[in-house]
């Protein structure tokens, strides 16, 4: 009969850390970033169906870097509590904060049960509130640590030079169109150049406190984009539409509407 | 918002609809799976009463009268029985109104978690299906006299029309072409509406017809209210259209309310139709 070898919990605690780092530092970088008005979810999304970004309830963003199988079963189960808890009690009653505790307690038991891959996954939790001081980004990593960001925030691949450009080009109370162009710039910096980041493979989407519908989510579409960036979208990826008038459904949740502010239906209360 | 890790149900693969969710994760929030003792439970709770929707070239209009009753008791007068069930649809309920409400609820929780799970929302006749389900699996407490009948009405954006569909206690979906009502003053208020109603009919002029067919309800029907002059109360209307829903405000309903009353002072039976 063999003895199993003696491994330190350090040790195994530190190895489960390291493959799960691995895993998450090969995707692209997230970033999020507060402006007067809500708060904007950016990242550099080759695909325009498999989301990194998206609603989760009313007032709450998702937003996720690492295995695309693993966050996406973080957001349904998210939509799944944010769902229950609005329909037992009420819409006002689901929060950022709530949420972002059942990620953290599921993240870190499945990473400290032996029995279970650590997820490779790095999360934000986004809120908007009625005012600026009341809006919230919770960062969550594959252990179950949660971080109370402010201002911004960067995750995945690497994150420092995005980081490090952000501190110097942030300015709180800005507009809606200079937090997408200096969070784009800052995606766009790395070890080396900075890169430009053509629109059609950007994803963008935002909480807007001032949208007059409940649900204040909404995608930034690449026709937006492009004339926010005026980049050109040299990318080759203008399949999206531009305007998204067609309503060919790429657009996610709110293909339907031409208009990114046509009306949603207030939920029933 | 306090719990341990998000248990199995919530991070199982499968079911988009909430419904489903539900009944495995927090069974007793499903009206559906409340075990009720025998005898009937009809006379315990408000009826909300009638609903009329009609379909315009370019949109789909519904309105609901603002009474509930129970026996001959007015339980409430401005309760509103007409909701959005998303961005392009609505809901209109008559029958037990608490369960009614509830399953209104429901339903509107599960489109929108249909949309953000998948990413895209529900056909037409996907969202009129899903309902018939949810009425289906009520049949239990419609047979003890809890039954709810709701009239669903929305703007079919692949199809680019207004589309209305109705119900039996059964769960039995009925599409309907240009106009339809369910409730107690039903009966009165489909007769008017087959005098007043013309394809061609605008916006303005599908809700003024629609008044109109509340007012011939409420006139037969006792459980029906007609414009409320002294409380300003009047119907809730809804017009859906490519886009989305919109409730109509109130000083636009009193102007059309008050229009249909001052020819009525006239004529109290209403428009008259051409005899051929």
């Amino acid at each position: 009969m063999s003895m199993p070898f003696y491994v330190s919990p350090e040790q195994l605690m530190k190895d489960r850390a390291d493959f799960a780092r691995k895993g998450i530092a090969r995707g692209r970088s997230l970033v999020v970033v507060q402006y007067a008005d809500g708060i904007v979810l950016v990242s550099e999304n080759l695909s325009q169906a498999l989301h990194k970004v998206s609603e989760i309830y009313d007032r709450i963003a998702f937003a996720a870097v690492g295995r695309y199988n693993e966050f996406e079963n973080l957001r349904i189960a998210g939509v799944r509590l944010a769902d229950m808890r609005g329909y037992a009690y009420d819409r006002r009653d689901v929060t950022g904060r709530g949420l972002a505790n059942a990620y953290a307690q599921t993240l870190g038991t499945i990473f400290s049960s032996g029995g279970e891959k650590p997820y490779e996954v790095e999360l934000f939790v986004a809120e908007v509130g009625d005012r600026p001081e009341d809006d919230q980004i919770y960062r969550l990593t594959y252990d179950g640590q949660v971080a109370d960001e402010h201002g911004f925030a960067v995750m995945g691949g690497a994150a420092e030079p995005p980081t490090t450009y952000l501190k110097e080009h942030y300015r709180p109370g800005g507009s809606l169109e200079d937090a997408i162009r200096v969070a784009v710039a800052a995606l766009g910096r790395g070890d080396g150049e900075p890169r430009e980041i053509p629109s059609g493979n950007l994803e963008v989407a935002a909480l807007d406190r001032t949208r007059v519908q409940q649900r204040k989510f909404r995608r930034i579409t690449a026709g937006q984009l492009r004339t926010i960036l005026g980049n050109g979208g040299s990318g080759g990826s203008g399949g999206s539409g531009g305007s998204g008038s067609d309503g060919s459904g790429s657009d996610g949740p709110e293909a339907p509407a031409a208009d990114p502010d046509a009306p949603v239906a207030p939920p029933v209360s | 918002m306090a719990e341990a890790r998000l248990g199995h149900a919530f991070l199982a693969t499968g079911s988009s609809s909430f419904a489903d969710f539900l009944s495995e994760q927090a069974p007793e929030l499903l009206p559906s799976r409340r075990a009720l003792p025998e005898g009937s439970a009809a006379d315990l709770a408000p009826h909300g009463t009638t609903i009329v929707a009609a379909t315009y070239p370019g949109g789909v209009v519904m309105a609901g009268d603002r009474r509930a009753t129970m026996g001959n008791i007015i339980a409430q007068r401005d309760i509103e029985k007409v909701f959005p069930a998303d961005e392009f649809s609505a809901v209109g309920i008559a029958g037990t109104a608490g369960i009614a409400v509830e399953m209104v609820r429901l339903f509107a929780t599960e489109l929108e978690h249909y949309e953000k799970i998948e990413g895209t929302t529900l056909s037409m006749d996907g969202k009129a299906n899903r309902l018939a389900a949810l009425i289906r699996s009520n049949l239990g407490m419609a047979m003890q006299g809890l039954a709810v009948v709701p009239l669903f009405a929305g703007y079919d954006l692949l199809a680019e029309q207004g589309r209305i569909f109705s119900y039996d206690v059964t769960g039995g979906r009925y599409e309907e072409t240009a106009f339809h009502s369910v409730g107690s003053g039903s009966l009165f208020a489909r007769g008017s509406l087959k005098k007043l109603y013309r394809e061609d009919l605008d916006e303005q002029g599908c809700v003024t017809a629609l008044v109109q067919a509340l007012y011939d309800a409420a006139d037969d029907d006792s459980a029906t209210g007609g414009p409320d002059l002294t409380r300003r109360i009047f119907p809730v209307v809804g017009v859906i259209t490519a886009d989305g829903y919109r409730r109509l405000p109130d000083p636009e309903v009193a102007e059309v309310a008050d229009r249909v009353i001052a020819a009525r002072m006239g004529r109290p039976d209403g428009p008259a139709a051409p005899l051929t």
